[in-house]
């Protein structure tokens, strides 16, 4: 994909996504996970971070910001925008400073100079610091894969309450990340 | 959990069809505006003259030039919501309420004698503006604020700012209505001082607040 083709499919895939499909979103995501790899790579090269901690911290981010992208304005830049502010704090909280421009971070995305092997990357240390409950749910949706109803059947609680209780534990894993370095 | 643990995890959370940003701003500043109007009837009461006062042209020239404060921050807001830098083209917009001020304290100076200046700056009341306007105003900045927690402000001290100006600009609207001082001279000094504090600090508290 060329990148004008790559920013029309990243846009299409966010509108179906703001909309509510899944599976959309979820294409979305992995997608620009691989651009996002190999921009944070390049940027947090040689400091010692993990990678794929950041990786996960602006997903994260993008995911409970979504509704700040405005429609019919291109993607690439606003997913940027998050992904640099995420690596100028995720490197300020260890102590370096960084000049990370937007339209750089941008222009890796879309010519797409991508690194899609997995990093080590591990929240279970945020994980544990969940609710039992908040955890149970996390686990189902993601390691298990079951969808929100599927998960409300096995642990007996409403289709609602784990709705709620999902977002809950996403906003609780970014204030996590904020908030406490996650190395040292 | 990995990365694609966490991916599957955040498409089961955005199974939902979600509102943009500006959709709840939009709710936020009509709510804060009921606030503030609600605030102003049940303890403050329009100035006695009201029907005459509405055919003073300084009294609806101060009215408006609140309302291009409201209008030009509030439209600003969505700009600011965002995590990619506002353009300064946006950010002119806020002139329009300082210079329509500006164009009425000329005609004040150019048709009051210079010896009632003073007098009309000072006006009757200048205590109850610098403490009316930001009791007026705090309604709806604390209901602009709730909505921007939701958004991801590139300089959150601006969006503070922004959303203090906008409020600033509600409160003063009200204000207006119930303040006996229509002099350009009074409300360039007075109604700008007041609203400067709300403005002030709304930004610290955005630096503290709309961090995401």
């Amino acid at each position: 994909m060329d990148p004008a083709e790559r920013e029309r499919y990243w846009t299409t895939l966010m509108e179906q996504s703001l909309q509510g499909d899944a599976r959309a979103y979820e294409q979305l995501l992995a997608s620009l996970t691989v651009g996002l790899r190999g921009v944070v790579r390049r940027r947090a090269h040689g400091v010692g971070i993990d990678i794929e901690d950041i990786v996960q911290e602006v997903l994260l981010a993008l995911h409970l910001k979504r509704g700040t992208w405005i429609r019919g304005t291109p993607l690439a830049p606003w997913v940027a925008a998050i992904a640099r502010n995420k690596v100028v704090d995720a490197l300020r909280r260890r102590g370096h400073r960084s000049e990370v421009s937007i339209d750089g971070v941008a222009e890796a995305l879309v010519t797409g100079s991508g690194d899609n092997v997995e990093h080590a990357g591990d929240l279970s240390d945020m994980l544990a610091r969940l609710s039992e409950r908040q955890r149970d749910v996390v686990r189902a949706v993601s390691l298990e894969g079951y969808s929100a109803r599927e998960t409300a059947e096995r642990l007996q609680m409403s289709e609602v309450a784990v709705r709620v209780t999902l977002h809950r534990s996403l906003k609780a894993l970014a204030t996590m990340f904020r908030t406490v370095p996650s190395e040292d | 959990m990995k990365t694609e643990d966490l991916i599957r995890a955040l498409a089961a959370d955005g199974a939902r069809p979600i509102k943009p940003v500006s959709h709840y701003l939009l709710r936020g500043i009509l709510g804060g505006a009921l606030l503030a109007v609600s605030v102003f009837l049940l303890s403050l009461h329009t100035r006695p003259d009201l029907s005459q006062a509405l055919r003073s042209p300084a009294f609806v020239y101060k009215i408006i030039v609140a309302a291009a404060l409201a209008l030009t921050a509030g439209s600003l807001l969505r700009e600011v919501a965002r995590p990619l830098p506002t353009s300064a083209r946006h950010f002119g917009l806020l002139i329009v309420s300082p210079a329509l001020l500006a164009i009425g304290v000329g005609i004040e100076l150019g048709t009051q004698p210079a010896a009632l200046w003073l007098q009309r700056l000072v006006g009757h009341n200048a205590a109850h503006c610098l403490s009316l306007i930001p009791v007026l105003a705090a309604g709806p900045a604390v209901c602009l604020f709730v909505v921007l927690r939701r958004a991801a402000p590139a300089r959150p001290a601006s969006a503070g700012a922004i959303a203090g100006l906008a409020a600033g600009g509600i409160g003063a609207m009200l204000y207006a209505l119930t303040c006996p001082d229509d002099s350009p001279l009074f409300v360039a000094t007075w109604y700008t001082l007041a609203i400067a504090a709300v403005t002030g600090v709304s930004a610290y508290a955005g630096r503290r607040l709309l961090r995401w």
